[in-house]
């Protein structure tokens, strides 16, 4: 604490620094004016309507208080609105009145003694400004050696500054006792590892496709060109986990002109006759990527305006997303209706640290 | 002080009390309760330092107070919500008044909320009291920052005080976003799920610290519950005793006031607490809570029953977080395709990183802004008058650059509503939004400096020559002038009552080195006063009189 680095001792008491005057503060790059114009002082105090008119001082006075009764009424109108506006089940009309009036009611309580205080205190109150001395942020002198003074006595008595060992074994104690914080928070989660769970989705070889959210199966032959599907696995309704696996299984079903989509290497079989189907989780940050152009076949992601192309698989065009969306490999059963080939051969959503 | 006079021996006392009109029976109840609590207290210490302390008034100065009594609203506000809500993400089937979503199966926390807003008389007004003050809890908060920075009142000795504000700004927005999540609607499940997204990006540790806050993966059923014990203990803990060391420190350091005639670094100019600031800012108190309760009553926010509960497949276009958010959300759209790589077998999500960074290096030069200039100005003298903008025209030009990036950010989360507002493409809008993303700030420095010199040069004409008086003279040689008339004394010292800096000249230490550090600091010296009018003196104010 406090080190005078300036040396300047001006009485003989040990080594205690001692000085009745506070340094001057350093103005660093300030210029300090040399024939600067001086402060002319506060100028005259401008009497108020009400200091120099009787009548207006009453007038102000009558109106302070009639804002106070004021207040009184909309406080008890609030009462009354809260009684004389039910909500009636089913009427949304009856949620609006309960509103409006209590609110109504509620602020004009508040409002009139807030204005009636600020009006008085400006017209009735005392008038003139009134001037207050600072004082330097720092301690006086005497002060701050006092602290000096019981920090080496506490120092003193107590060793802590010769008992090194008492101390620093002190202070690795002190930084050892917050460790069980660490571990403790671990049991947020349950102890299954999230990598696996967040690499895999409900989808499985023969899992048909349904409507989202009635979960019933889509046949092929009711995806006409141009129309798009919301997705779920089947079965998904009846899981315990319903909206987590959701969150990982939601697919979009397209059905383009089979000579509009550009197909790599590998993926021929993954459509079904121009019928296409992508992972509705955005690769940016997991938004549903919902809104899709039929003329230009392109997925927008309204949270970030990520944009995929459907013809070029899913293709970043435009937007913040890294990754095109994860292609479901799609076929019919014998009875006609769309199944997933498999589970997505890749991580679906948003990226993480050990995706890759 | 009624409990003081009690004190003293009792002898002249009684013979008063037999000389003395007898006090009325209000008086002497009041008197007998003073002296019951001083005794027990000694708070007549308390009232004797601060009764009378002087508050300086200015308009700007009440943006701090509205950030402090919208907080006290949102205690008052959300403390009744507490004793409605339900927070809890267990499944159960929706049997409340709202006909639309009757029998859907939804969150215990979405239905509560359901019924507080339906079932519950006074239920709405309070949600949406508690909002819209959330809402101007933060406005406020960001406004009295710009109030600070751009008068130059965080300087010595109120740094720590802008640390402790900032910290009071993280917080805030902290509590808005976890309570905006507590509803469990569907918009608010789309936020989490952003904010699960930007998580998962960060290397090493993002995968577990989406698991553990999620309680397992998105969306899991512990987020609403956590959130709760967050946003109603945690945080409003750590906000009301940094709320508490801030206004402490702002009693310590007394407040700022602005440079005119009759105030020096040295007074305090304005009016008592006793009675006067007390029945203003009281009043004032009153009003703020009026007006959030009248906004309330007529104009509905956050109609979460049009959402829908929280389901992972469904979202509107044009989704916006509350606005406060708006500018990380802002900044996460104009991170251009592909800015992923994998490298060693791990995956690099750089459109998350970098926002990362740079929000986070953002918020960090607002923390130590205060402390860099001191650095920089090497001025270690207390300052307690708030500057005009114009006469730190650097300080002024570098905040604009500020607010002028924010805005751009802020805008950019709204890419596609102005896209489709003003029939552009939101390929458009975004690349626009890129290019303001650098330029922006540069050109508002630029600008902003420039028209804080020509306001100072203005200022120093004014105060040397006088104003125009729109009095027009005909020479006798047939000349036309304008008559200047001087300036009074009062009105001219606020136009020359301010400081200059010069440049840091760099100087070699004792070893005859200069260090890189003093380099820097000459370097960014240069860069803050090579630019700057002098305040008038009187000496120039002799001399241009001779000139006439």
């Amino acid at each position: 604490m406090a080190q005078h680095d300036d040396g300047g001792t001006t009485a003989a008491t040990g080594s205690a620094v001692v000085r009745s005057e506070p340094p001057v503060a350093k103005s660093g790059t300030a210029v300090v004016p040399t024939n600067a114009f001086e402060n002319p002082g506060l100028p005259p105090h401008r009497l108020r309507a009400t200091d120099l008119d009787p009548q207006k001082d009453r007038i102000a006075e009558r109106r302070v208080y009639t804002l106070f009764f004021l207040s009184i009424v909309g406080s008890v109108f609030a009462v009354a609105a809260y009684v004389a506006f039910p909500l009636v089940p089913g009427d949304t009309n009856s949620v609006r009145l309960n509103n409006v009036f209590l609110g109504i009611g509620i602020s004009l309580g508040l409002l009139a003694i807030g204005i009636g205080a600020i009006y008085w205190s400006k017209n009735l109150m005392r008038g003139d400004e009134m001037t207050e001395s600072r004082h330097p942020t720092r301690g006086t002198e005497a002060t701050r050696e006092q602290a000096v003074e019981i920090f080496k006595l506490g120092n003193k008595e107590s060793g802590f500054g010769r008992r090194t060992l008492i101390r620093n074994s002190l202070i690795g104690a002190l930084v050892a006792f917050p460790l069980p914080a660490v571990v403790l928070f671990r049991d947020l989660a349950p102890a299954a590892d999230p990598v696996p769970q967040l690499k895999h989705t409900m989808w499985a070889t023969g899992t048909r496709l349904t409507h989202d959210p009635s979960g019933t199966p889509i046949k092929a032959a009711d995806v006409t060109i141009g129309s798009v599907f919301h997705v779920i696995p089947e079965g998904l309704n009846d899981k315990e986990d319903r909206l987590e696996q959701k969150a990982k299984a939601a697919v979009l079903l397209m059905r383009l002109k089979p000579e509009d989509l550009k197909i790599s290497a590998g993926r021929e079989s993954w459509n079904y006759d121009g019928i296409v189907a992508y992972s509705k989780i955005c690769t940016h940050v997991g938004c549903p990527v919902a809104l899709y152009e039929q003329q230009t076949h392109h997925l927008l992601c309204p949270c970030h305006s990520s944009t995929f192309d459907v013809t070029n698989e899913c293709e970043v065009i435009f937007g913040p997303a890294a990754r095109p969306l994860p292609q479901l490999p799609i076929a019919i059963d014998s009875a006609g209706y769309l199944i997933a080939q498999s589970d997505f051969t890749e991580p679906v959503g948003a990226s993480f640290w050990e995706r890759a | 002080m009624t409990v003081t006079e009690t004190k003293p021996a009792a002898a002249p006392t009684v013979t008063e009390t037999i000389t003395a009109p007898v006090p009325s029976r209000g008086a002497r109840f009041t008197g007998a309760a003073a002296n019951y609590i001083d005794e027990r207290t000694s708070i007549s210490g308390l009232v004797k330092e601060l009764g009378r302390k002087i508050f300086p008034d200015h308009w700007s100065f009440m943006l701090g107070e509205v950030a402090l009594y919208s907080f006290v609203v949102i205690l008052l506000s959300g403390t009744f919500l507490t004793f409605f809500f339900q927070p809890s993400m267990a499944v159960v089937t929706y049997q409340g008044s709202y006909v639309p979503l009757k029998g859907i199966e939804m969150s215990a926390a979405y239905s509560s909320s359901l019924n507080i807003s339906f079932d519950v008389r006074g239920g709405l007004l309070f949600r949406q009291i508690h909002h819209w003050a959330a809402l101007l809890f933060i406005a406020a908060i960001g406004l009295h920052m710009l109030r600070v920075f751009f008068t130059g009142a965080f300087r010595k000795p109120r740094e720590i005080n802008w640390f402790i504000g900032f910290i009071l700004f993280v917080l805030a927005m902290a509590e808005g976003f976890t309570g905006y999540s507590l509803p469990d609607d569907l918009l608010s499940g789309n936020g989490l799920q952003i904010i699960n997204g930007i998580i998962k990006g960060i290397p090493v540790v993002g995968t577990w610290i989406s698991y553990l806050l999620f309680g397992g993966e998105f969306p899991g059923t512990k987020l609403v519950a956590l959130f709760y014990s967050v946003h109603i203990l945690l945080l409003p803990a750590i906000l009301v005793a940094a709320l508490g060391a801030h206004l402490l420190l702002m009693i310590i350091n007394k407040h700022t006031q602005f440079a005119g005639p009759g105030r020096t670094n040295d007074n305090v100019v304005g009016v008592p607490i006793m009675p006067i600031f007390a029945a203003k800012a009281g009043g004032f108190f009153f009003v703020v809570f009026g007006v959030i309760v009248l906004i309330a009553s007529f104009f509905t926010i956050n109609p979460i029953w049009t959402y829908g509960p929280y389901d992972p497949s469904p979202v509107s276009a044009g989704t916006q977080p509350d606005w406060y958010i708006g500018f990380a959300d802002g900044m996460l759209r104009l991170i251009p395709p592909g800015w992923e790589v994998v490298f060693f077998n791990h995956t690099y999500s750089f459109n998350i990183i970098v926002i990362t960074v740079i929000l986070i290096a953002f918020l960090a030069i607002v923390a130590t802004y205060p402390f860099v200039e001191a650095w920089i100005t090497g001025d270690k003298r207390e300052h307690h008058i708030a500057e005009r903008p114009r006469n730190a025209p650097t300080r002024t030009a570098i905040g604009a650059a500020g607010v002028t990036f924010y805005a751009v950010l802020w805008a950019a989360a709204s890419s596609d509503l102005m896209a489709t507002h003003f029939k552009v493409t939101i390929e458009g809008v975004i690349h626009v939004l890129q290019v303001l993303f650098f330029l922006g700030p540069v050109l508002a420095f630029f600008i902003t400096k420039r028209v804080c010199l020509g306001l100072q040069k203005k200022d120093r004409e004014i105060a040397l020559h006088g104003y125009e008086s729109g009095r027009i003279v005909r020479l006798p040689g047939g000349e036309y002038i304008e008559v200047h008339e001087q300036l009074d004394d009062y009105e001219r010292w606020r136009l020359v009552s301010f400081n200059e800096h010069q440049p840091l000249v760099l100087q070699a230490d004792a070893n005859g080195q200069i260090s890189g550090a003093q380099r820097t600091r000459a370097a960014l010296s240069r860069w803050f006063f090579e630019d700057r009018i002098a305040p008038a003196t009187k000496t120039d104010l002799e001399r241009s009189s001779e000139h006439h």
